[in-house]
């Protein structure tokens, strides 16, 4: 069953006229199946809630075509849409309670009082918003009123549920333990959902399928652990990890059983030639530079290897972060133990083959992925 | 909260007093007036001591006033019956047209619709009296001079364009995604304009109607040209108190606090609308 809920195709959004205005959302398309949840990453101003207004139909799409449930309708008004949102600035109607901003859209559907009353108390349960129920909107703090907004969203029956960072106002604690039930919610009714957030974390933990955007674009469109092993391009692979991968730029050069990349600094690392599938090495020799990418968590300590310069040493309590000056860049290497380096300490480093990334330096688009050829 | 030093308190209410003194002294003054005769009132040096009498609000409300050498029918009722009338509908009649209008201006940005909002302004720069000449001779044409309906309409001059540029103020200060939030959940455009809109901007329709109330009320030129005394309003009504055989103030006085009495008690009830809505601490974007 790949019901396609919502599909967006080629989708340009201008502010302004077309061609000349600000250009917010570039030629976008994806296609999201019926009960899975989509998280929209990206920094700020790349286009999340303008991708999601369009959906919702509070702002006119540019070019392209939205379909939801198989229906085209990004020409109709938002009431003929049957989707439900949590906006951003929560947008709670001040004039009523918490409790009646819940129960809006039900009540006025015509479902009978006390079915609403059960539903709403339900959802407030889960959002632990009970408390507050009998408040008016201008008397609560900004997390709560946020929570009343994804109420009012999720308590409705709709084809697709956009979540506008839901929960970006609340403390990591709160965060992690509505995430889990928010997920149970949602998955347990088969309700499709689309939830724009910065919290990689939370886009990790609730989506089945993450979209990076950069600056109107759509990077990637894929599974967390696809973003995480494969990054479609420099971008995604920076982006997405937390710390972020590390990047170096490097020449390849083979002899007869080495492939190795020189680095700026002159240094070298050099592999097996089995490492590198022999596609691959075509390939890269005949480019003249590459953007060499390996994470954090793959930066191995070792006897032997690449020599390496302690710059700083934090400990977060439950891992080191060391920033360690490396071939005339900074490389930062994760531990699960605390290490016992300073500042200055000499290093070496072991890098593994299957875990670099290899990029396009231009273009950022990836090439391979642990000695895999993309593609 | 800060505590207030004694000095501040007491420098604050002698401040506040002077200007209640200052504003209020006329009106009670009149209102003191209202209970006295000629006599009374024009004995040198004045005094607050007298004997009260009714004589005055009686023969106002009979519509005979008592000159000093004869006797003269005056409408003053029903002047103020008109008055009444004639500013109800047009403040009624600027609200159903003036909020929609406002509503439309402040969210739809159609072509020229800054252009239309400011001509509807401009309709308060012209002097009344330019548009009214023409207008008069236009409205004997068509049958409307002298008529309540050609009141009404030309006091539109006066209430709509007040009306419709506070209220447009108030929506455009609705977030407009509160409107989408509703818009979303299944309700056309009329409904969120009733259930949403209009709740929101109360405050601001019911300042705007107070004040176009007080002008439509206190207006004179409108009236005085295009009305015959069986239409007039009391601003011209009170003309009528002047008269050959000399100026009786008791009776003005009656008058005024007669003619004052509705805008007071309207704005005295209304007071909490207008600063609510003068501050709109209720939305918050
Ligand atoms: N109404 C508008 N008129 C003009 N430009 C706009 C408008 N709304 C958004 N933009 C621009 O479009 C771009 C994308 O904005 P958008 O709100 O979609 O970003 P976002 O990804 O949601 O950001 P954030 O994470 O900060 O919420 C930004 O450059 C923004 O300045
Ligand atoms: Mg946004």
């Amino acid at each position: 069953m790949s019901e396609i809920m919502l599909q967006i195709s080629n989708v340009d959004k201008f502010y302004g006229p077309i061609d000349t205005g600000v250009h917010a959302v570039k030629d976008v398309s994806i296609d999201v199946e019926r009960g899975d949840i989509i998280a929209l990453l990206g920094s700020s101003g790349c286009g999340k809630t303008s991708t999601l207004r369009m959906i919702a139909g509070f702002e006119e799409v540019s070019r392209g075509t939205i379909s939801i449930a198989g229906r085209e309708v990004h020409m109709l008004p938002p009431v003929k849409r049957n989707v439900a949102m949590a906006f951003e600035g929560y947008s709670l109607y001040p004039t009523v309670t918490v409790r009646d901003n819940i129960a809006f859209a039900l009540k006025s559907s015509g479902k009978p009082a006390s079915e609403v009353a059960a539903k709403v108390d339900e959802i407030a349960e889960m959002l632990e918003i009970t408390g507050i129920l009998d408040k008016y909107p201008s008397s609560i703090s900004g997390g709560q009123q946020q929570r009343a907004s994804l109420a009012r969203a999720l308590i409705r029956d709709a084809d697709l549920y956009l979540l506008d960072e839901p929960m970006g106002q609340l403390e990591p604690q709160l965060r992690t333990l509505l995430r889990g039930r928010i997920k149970y919610y949602i998955k347990e009714r088969g309700l499709t959902a689309i939830l724009v957030t910065h919290d990689q974390t939370e886009a990790n933990a609730l989506a089945d399928k993450i979209a990076v955007m950069e600056d109107g674009e759509m990077q990637q469109f894929a599974s967390p652990e696809e973003i995480k092993e494969a990054p479609a391009n420099l971008f995604t692979g920076t982006f997405v990890g937390e710390p972020p991968m590390n990047i170096f730029d490097a020449k390849a050069a083979s002899s007869d059983d080495t492939f190795a990349f020189s680095l700026q600094d002159g240094s070298e690392l050099s592999f097996p030639r089995s490492a590198f599938a022999s596609a691959l090495q075509d390939r890269v020799m005949a480019m003249d530079r590459v953007a060499l990418g390996v994470r954090p968590y793959a930066v191995q300590r070792s006897e032997t290897g690449a020599a390496a310069r302690v710059l700083a040493n934090q400990w977060l309590g439950d891992q080191s972060h060391i920033a360690a000056e490396f071939a005339g860049g900074t490389l930062v290497l994760v531990e699960h133990d605390r290490a016992d380096l300073s500042e200055g300490d000499e290093i070496t480093v072991h890098l593994d083959a299957s875990d670099l990334h290899i990029f396009e330096p231009d273009t950022g688009a990836a090439i391979s992925h642990g000695a895999k050829l993309v593609g | 909260m800060q505590s207030v030093s004694t000095l501040e308190r007491i420098l604050r209410g002698t401040a506040i007093s002077l200007v209640i003194f200052f504003f209020m002294f006329p009106i009670f003054w009149i209102f003191l007036m209202s209970f006295q005769t000629n006599e009374t009132i024009l004995r040198v040096p004045p005094s607050m001591v007298f004997e009260p009498t009714l004589t005055n609000y009686r023969s106002l409300i009979s519509g005979t006033l008592e000159g000093s050498t004869a006797t003269l029918e005056i409408r003053f009722m029903s002047n103020l019956y008109n008055s009444l009338f004639l500013s109800v509908t047009s403040v009624t009649v600027g609200l159903l047209l003036g909020v929609p209008a406002a509503y439309a201006f402040a969210k739809l940005k159609f072509r020229g619709s800054e252009d239309i909002a400011f001509t509807l302004l401009s309709f308060r720069f012209a002097p009344p009296l330019l548009v009214l000449l023409p207008l008069t001779i236009y409205f004997q044409k068509i049958g409307l001079a002298d008529t309540y309906l050609g009141l009404i309409w030309v006091y539109q001059l006066i209430v709509l364009p007040l009306i419709l540029w506070i209220v447009r103020g108030y929506f455009e200060d609705i977030p407009s995604d509160i409107e989408y939030a509703h818009r979303i959940a299944g309700h056309g455009f009329w409904s969120t304009f009733t259930k949403i809109a209009l709740p929101l901007a109360g405050p601001g329709i019911a300042a705007a109607g107070l004040l176009a109330f007080i002008f439509a009320w206190n207006n004179f030129i409108f009236a005085l040209v295009l009305a015959s005394a069986d239409k007039q309003p009391v601003t011209v009504g009170a003309l009528a108190f002047i008269t050959a055989s000399g100026i009786n103030y008791g009776q003005i006085a009656a008058g005024i606090m007669l003619s004052i009495a509705p805008t007071f008690a309207l704005a005295l009830y209304a007071q909490r609308y207008l600063v609510e809505g003068l501050s709109l601490g209720a939305v918050k974007g």
